[in-house]
């Protein structure tokens, strides 16, 4: 396959930055969409240029690095498939591809397609852990919990942080990554003891750090590569609601 | 959003209650319109309960409109740099004319007092006689009224198709089996709601009420 690229290259934070357009020549269809960008990379190096910067960790879709905008879609076309685990056979000949960095203002670009996404971090600093002494693995019927319970915060729990949500909402805001890390607690008998204080904490990060508000829209469920519903922004938003009631006389809220 | 949007929506259902008593005829229709501005008497003196419902209806749309304002500011706010090349995936265009939807509705219904309170733009606007200022406003030769009015109602039932089911969500909906029925609620009285207006208008083209 021959494919044309337009790929965003931005020096570093301060560069205005800018689409350019790259030839990849034989192409295989089975290549990963970042191999494809590593061969790329590798004609640029022997050629003397600077090579584009991506976001790459593990490379088997559980680690959350991988952010590209594909054609406009948060981890490309394919649904609940991260960009590493996207194949060339996603593509056809000839196809011109653009490739973009998530678009945020709580996500600043480090460079060309690389964003910092510290600001998930200070969302969980603000309430994504339990007090309870964790320590070696409980006996497992020592605390009950529901089997539907226990496979909703599952579901949450599988939430990478990669940010596609932020990046595919129109809105640009970071409530499904928020909600994800909330309920994958408040479903849980562990998660208890900060339920009520943990939500208004996130929610208060979530905010400050300039992402937008949820308008329910679905944007971001649609674009997840790990599937997490909309209806978990729902618990989050039932928690709030709770933990506003509650709030007065609540230590440390 | 969800509770002022709320008071909204039960005002619409109410007022499209009293609408569809058009077809009970012109002096039961005048005697509705007229006994709202008697709602309240004796406890209240006459249409004092009308200008309370207006006063908490207009700060309810103002509420709605500022905090719609406030979550359109930060959502720019949050997307300084735009996407070169954007792709929707999930087809909702009731969640995406939202605000301007809002906005086309807001203007609806400045032009619908004028046209329907206080008359100034309906051709007859005589207070003493609603019936026959409704005949005269959908009149076939003012097709263009009605044809704002249908493009209005059915901004407006896309408006409920996504707020209505927002507004379950805000309020805590959380469970998919609820999602699928809250969506399902709002299709069904979005529809209901923009159908029980619309019959109004046709039955006077029609001839139906004249």
């Amino acid at each position: 396959m021959n494919l044309t690229l337009r790929i965003w290259r931005q020096q570093g934070p301060e560069d205005k930055g800018r689409m350019v357009t790259y030839q990849v020549d034989d192409v295989s269809p089975d290549m990963s969409f970042l191999e494809m960008l590593d061969v790329l990379n590798e004609r640029l190096i022997l050629q003397g240029e600077e090579p584009v910067a991506f976001d790459h960790d593990c490379r088997e879709g559980i680690c959350g690095m991988c952010s590209l905008m594909i054609n406009g879609e948060a981890h490309g076309p394919q649904r609940g498939t991260t960009a590493c685990q996207l194949h060339m056979r996603q593509f056809s000949d000839g196809d011109t591809i653009d490739i973009e960095p998530w678009r945020a203002r709580a996500f600043p670009v480090v460079k060309d397609l690389v964003v910092n996404r510290n600001a998930f971090d200070q969302i969980i600093a603000a309430g994504g852990y339990i007090t309870a002494p964790t320590g070696s693995a409980p006996e497992a019927h020592a605390s009950p919990v529901a089997k539907a319970d226990a496979d909703a915060a599952f579901e949450s729990a599988a939430c990478i942080g990669c940010g596609a949500c932020v990046a595919a909402c129109p809105n640009g805001s970071g409530m499904l990554f928020t909600a994800a890390k909330i309920t994958q607690l408040s479903l849980l008998p562990q998660g208890q003891p900060e339920r009520y204080t943990r939500v208004i904490g996130m929610v208060d990060a979530h905010d400050e750090a300039g992402f937008g508000g949820c308008t329910n829209i679905g944007e971001c469920a649609a674009a997840c590569p790990k599937g997490i519903p909309l209806n978990t922004i729902g618990r989050l938003n039932r928690d709030y609601l709770k933990a506003t009631a509650k709030r007065a006389g609540t230590p440390g809220s | 959003m969800a509770v002022t949007g709320i008071l909204l929506v039960l005002f619409l259902v109410v007022h499209m209650l009293g609408n569809l008593k058009i077809f009970t005829g012109e002096t039961s229709f005048d005697h509705y319109a007229h006994w709202l501005r008697e709602l309240g008497t004796p406890l209240l003196p006459s249409t004092w309960y009308l200008w309370i419902q207006r006063t908490v209806l207009t700060v309810a749309v103002l509420a709605h409109i500022g905090a719609a304002t406030v979550l359109a500011m930060r959502s720019r706010a949050a997307r300084p740099v735009a996407y070169a090349h954007r792709r929707k995936i999930h087809v909702n265009y009731a969640a995406r004319t939202m605000r301007w939807g809002g906005v086309i509705i807001l203007l609806f219904v400045i032009y619908h007092i004028l046209d329907l309170t206080t008359g100034h733009l309906n051709p007859q606007g005589d207070p003493s006689n609603p019936y026959g200022n409704v005949v005269a406003d959908f009149a076939p030769s003012r097709w263009y009224v009605t044809l704002f009015y249908v493009l209005a109602l059915v901004t407006l039932g896309f408006h409920l198709r996504h707020g209505a089911f927002s507004a379950f969500r805000s309020l805590g909906q959380q469970t998919p089996k609820g999602e699928r029925r809250a969506r399902t609620a709002a299709l069904v009285f979005a529809v209901v709601l923009v159908a029980g207006y619309l019959v109004v208008p046709f039955a006077v083209l029609t001839g139906l009420v004249a």
